[in-house]
């Protein structure tokens, strides 16, 4: 076989399962061989799930065989970021507090991929609780870039990126809280759909920041993360937080061909930020292909885009404070051997389980919640968080869409930002402003020089409006590679 | 991750709506932050900030004085913590044990303002407040099995009309009698601090129940900042009219008013009527009975105040599954009522009901019980009595005639209790005077 079919898109292998040219067994094989073969070097994965994969395969083409015609991702290899519980498997977050702990049930997403038939494969490596943008304070150790092992593959979802930019996965689960599946796609080359807050339930993710927290997609195609989102969008009722909204429907993906007259903003205040030339040159490409595609691109305006960063950061890390005092040793999780009485047993525990970023930004949450600190941080940040918002409908008077770089840079090597926090924290400028106002945003690969490091380009909607958002999506990366070709 | 429990809303609508409450349309849970076993996620879902209701009251009546409002602050919802145990006698030494059953369930917070005067009072308003609570079914109120539990704050002033001084807070209050004897004890702790020129220390005591003692927990310098911020995980709460119009039609007669209502429709005296309130299920049965014997409200409310509780009291048994149904007893007040019995002959058919399942009327049959009203029946037994005791009749017609009550006891012993009261009295009062 020259293509090999760990190669294809869910979309591709949609259409041989069916005409039984394959079978998900002979899928799932050669991804596990490939993950083999390529995980040394890439170590995207914590847990391979082997035995248990080849087992949902053979279910899966049992199904197939009785003419099965439900679910586009039936007999499809998945792999799920390691912070959303799949019963019965580890669930460590890439620490140590979690190491050994098994997940006692399934992420409402989880049961969906079941009910669908979807093969998980197994759980990528990610930030300490999805705390990064490197995938490099895993207790595991870091995630390599899928091009360069000297550098790494973005975060926190760097292990989902990776597994599916190395096709040793065909769709994978991320999570975005600032921008945790937009980056790592960015970097390594793939699409990386963060949905609107709330259409797709975090029942069963393990909580950072609760209020940005959103399972994503990151997929070779625009179109893998469209089939993708459908199975997984809907209201949960053991999410309060989850939204209702009509069901999407992955079939109006190729209705809007062109892009003719759609007006998108380009972010005035994004401007003065200096990107690295490759990103720089992608973004170019970007607003050239789009233009010549016939969109309208204007101005816009989002004044609050400078306190963005410092919004994001205070309230997330005071959610994550809170969310993180769970892990205290008494019930499950990391229980120091050092503890002689119950402070001693919180203050060990935690001392040996969390590692230094987490340990950070815990006591940055702590902090900005203070009484004495409350109004001027919390409280601020909550009131620039809803101006964020109403930048963000005013633009949305003039524009349907808006379209940005994704980070500042290509991916970076490897322990270059590890000892400076706020740097790494600028990575995450342009994705961000999506998380604070809880709009959906896609990341897609763009154009870049041969040989060089990949660069993606991010593209906001409104609230619900993924329809228009992956349509937008499909409709680039179409003329992208019709370009290409 | 948490779920907003409607039912619990609904209870606490119902809770504020009796108290008088102001209900927000949007409320909004809080997270609060502190380390304990306790508390699994490490911090408490609560309300803080935009509490379910604010400003109602509770009228209490101390002794010989005229209602009074106690105003209610606020009424909020939270999720209870596990509960601990230490050195309890199933406990193995140097173990706590945590049980996780209550972890999580939802509780209301009730919080009044400082408008109770003395120990009194305050389990006056407790007491009112615990029974307004199990009148609308929002708890059973046990407060052994803790679920109702209640904090005391205690502040005292120098002068009358001088604003109240430092308080200090007890917890861990879980009985009227604790209540009392914890609020006593802290009032006179702090009358002595300030009558030797001292000041009070904000803090938080806890009283020791077995040795009947207070002992401090905590300073509030050293209390600890709870970093209160609204809880991610849940929407605002939002209570429309409709929802609140909802509740209010399921929400039953409150106390006050049917004791008011008992005393007019009835004519029923205060104090009656309010035994007959202090719990739903009897004040129901009581107007059950009253549905098949309108007759005589005075006489049904006797028979349930005496026979009927202190029967219940002596075989530990409640209203709700008492085998003389509200239509048995119903039934026997008919029999009393239109003479057919007489009362004496009434105790002796209820004792019976109780046991069988016998109508009354049936059992006036079986026994023989009916009333003798017939003179002719009646006037051989009083010509014997007076053939027996000849000394108490010459004593009665020169003038004692207190022995009257004598005879009629003779007559009812003879009767077993079934002759008529009134037939009786006039004929022994014609009969002894004759020879």
């Amino acid at each position: 076989m020259a293509l090999e079919c760990s190669d294809k898109s869910a979309a591709e292998l949609y259409g041989l399962l069916r005409k039984k040219c394959i079978t998900s067994e002979e899928i799932t094989r050669e991804v596990l061989t490939r993950i083999e073969r390529t995980e040394p070097a890439i170590h995207a994965y914590i847990t391979v799930l082997a035995e248990r994969a080849l087992a949902q395969a053979r279910q899966a083409d049992r199904r197939l065989h009785q003419g099965d015609d439900t679910s586009p991702l039936l007999g499809i290899p998945v792999a799920i970021k390691d912070n959303i519980c799949v019963k019965g498997v580890p669930v460590t977050c890439g620490s140590k507090m979690l190491q050994e702990f098994i997940a006692p049930y399934d992420a409402t997403v989880v049961q969906c991929l079941r009910e669908h038939g979807a093969i998980i494969i197994g759980k990528t490596n990610l930030d300490e609780f999805a705390m990064g943008s490197s995938t490099e304070t895993s207790v595991f150790g870091a995630t390599r870039h899928p091009h360069d092992p000297a550098r790494v593959a973005g975060g926190s979802s760097g292990g989902s990126a990776a597994a599916v930019a190395v096709h040793t996965a065909t769709v994978a689960l991320g999570s975005d809280t600032g921008g945790s599946v937009r980056q790592p796609a960015a970097f390594c080359g793939v699409v990386g759909l963060k949905p609107t807050y709330g259409r797709i339930s975090r029942f069963g993710l393990v909580a950072f920041a609760s209020s940005f927290d959103q399972i994503g997609c990151l997929t070779r195609t625009v179109e893998d993360s469209a089939l993708l989102f459908q199975v997984l969008a809907g209201a949960d009722p053991k999410d309060s937080t989850s939204r209702k909204a009509p069901p999407y429907d992955a079939s109006t993906l190729k209705n809007h061909k062109t892009l003719n007259g759609l007006p998108i903003g380009i972010v005035k205040e994004f401007q003065d930020v200096t990107l690295e030339p490759v990103v720089q040159y992608a973004f170019d490409a970007g607003l050239r292909r789009l233009e010549a595609c016939g969109v309208e691109l204007r101005e816009i305006s989002l004044p609050h885009v400078p306190y963005a960063l410092a919004t994001y950061y205070i309230i997330a890390n005071a959610e994550a404070s809170a969310n993180l005092a769970r892990y205290d040793g008494v019930r499950y999780g990391h229980r120091s051997k050092r503890a002689n009485d119950l402070h001693s047993l919180y203050r060990h525990s935690r001392t040996e389980g969390f590692g230094p970023e987490v340990k950070r930004r815990i006591l940055l949450g702590t902090y900005v919640l203070q009484q004495e600190h409350y109004a001027a941080y919390y409280q601020r940040a909550q009131q620039i968080r809803t101006q964020i918002a109403r930048d963000f409908e005013q633009a949305f008077q003039q524009v349907e869409l808006v379209v940005s770089p994704v980070t500042p840079t290509p991916a970076f090597r490897r322990g270059e930002h590890l000892t400076d926090p706020l740097r790494m924290y600028q990575s995450d400028q342009f994705t961000v402003l999506a998380s604070l106002a809880g709009l959906p945003a896609i990341s897609v690969p763009g154009d870049i020089p041969a040989g060089q490091l990949p660069a993606g380009i991010q593209f906001i909607a409104k609230p619900d409006a993924e329809e228009q958002l992956l349509q937008t999506a499909y409709a680039f990366e179409q003329a992208r590679l019709d370009s290409a070709s | 991750m948490p779920v907003t429990n409607h039912q619990a809303v609904n209870l606490a609508l119902r809770a504020a709506l009796a108290l008088n409450c102001y209900i927000h349309p949007v409320s909004q849970f809080a997270r609060k932050n502190y380390f304990y076993p306790d508390l699994p996620k490490g911090y408490q879902i609560t309300q803080y900030a935009y509490p379910l209701a604010e400003a109602g009251f509770l009228e209490i009546t101390p002794p010989e004085q005229s209602p009074r409002r106690i105003r209610i602050q606020r009424l909020h919802l939270e999720e209870d913590a596990a509960k601990s145990a230490h050195n309890e006698p199933w406990c193995e030494p140097e173990c706590s044990y945590l049980d996780f059953n209550r972890s999580g369930t939802p509780l209301i917070e009730i919080v009044s303002e400082p408008d109770l005067r003395t120990p009194d009072e305050a389990g006056l308003y407790l007491k009112k407040l615990k029974q307004l609570l199990e009148y609308i079914a929002v708890s059973d109120c046990n407060m052994e099995e803790g679920s109702l539990r209640c904090d005391a704050n205690v502040s005292l002033r120098i002068t009358a009309g001088a604003p109240p001084g430092t308080k200090t807070e007890i917890k861990n209050l879980n009985s009227f009698r604790h209540l009392k004897r914890a609020l006593a004890a802290e009032i006179d702790r702090q009358a002595t601090v300030l009558s030797a020129g001292k000041t009070i220390i904000p803090q938080t005591l806890m009283w020791d129940d077995h040795r009947h003692q207070l002992r401090p927990m905590r300073s509030k310098e050293d209390a600890p900042d709870y970093r209160y911020f609204p809880e991610p995980d849940l929407p605002p709460l939002q209570i429309n009219e409709v929802w609140i119009a909802q509740v209010k039609t399921q929400l039953p007669e409150l106390p006050q008013a049917k004791l008011a209502r008992f005393q007019t429709d009835y004519g029923l005296r205060a104090y009656d009527a309010e035994i007959l309130c202090t719990d739903p299920d009897i004040a129901n049965y009581y107007e059950a009975v009253l549905l098949s014997f309108p007759a005589d409200p005075h006489l049904a409310a006797n028979w349930v105040l005496t026979h009927v509780l202190a029967h219940l009291k002596a075989i530990q048994c409640s209203i709700r599954h008492f085998s003389v149904t509200p239509a048995r007893l119903a039934e026997l007040l008919h029999l009393i009522h239109d003479q057919t019995i007489t009362s004496t002959s009434a105790k002796v058919v209820f004792r019976e009901m109780t046991q069988v399942t016998t109508s009354a009327t049936q059992l006036v049959a079986e026994k023989n019980l009916h009333q003798i009203t017939d003179e002719n029946e009646l006037l051989p037994i009083i010509e014997d009595i007076k053939a027996n005791f000849p000394d108490h009749v010459e004593r009665y017609r020169n003038g004692q005639e207190t022995l009257l009550g004598f005879f009629v006891g003779q007559v009812m012993g003879r009767t077993k209790g079934r002759a008529n009261p009134q037939v009786t009295h006039r004929l022994l009062h014609d009969q002894l005077k004759l020879n």
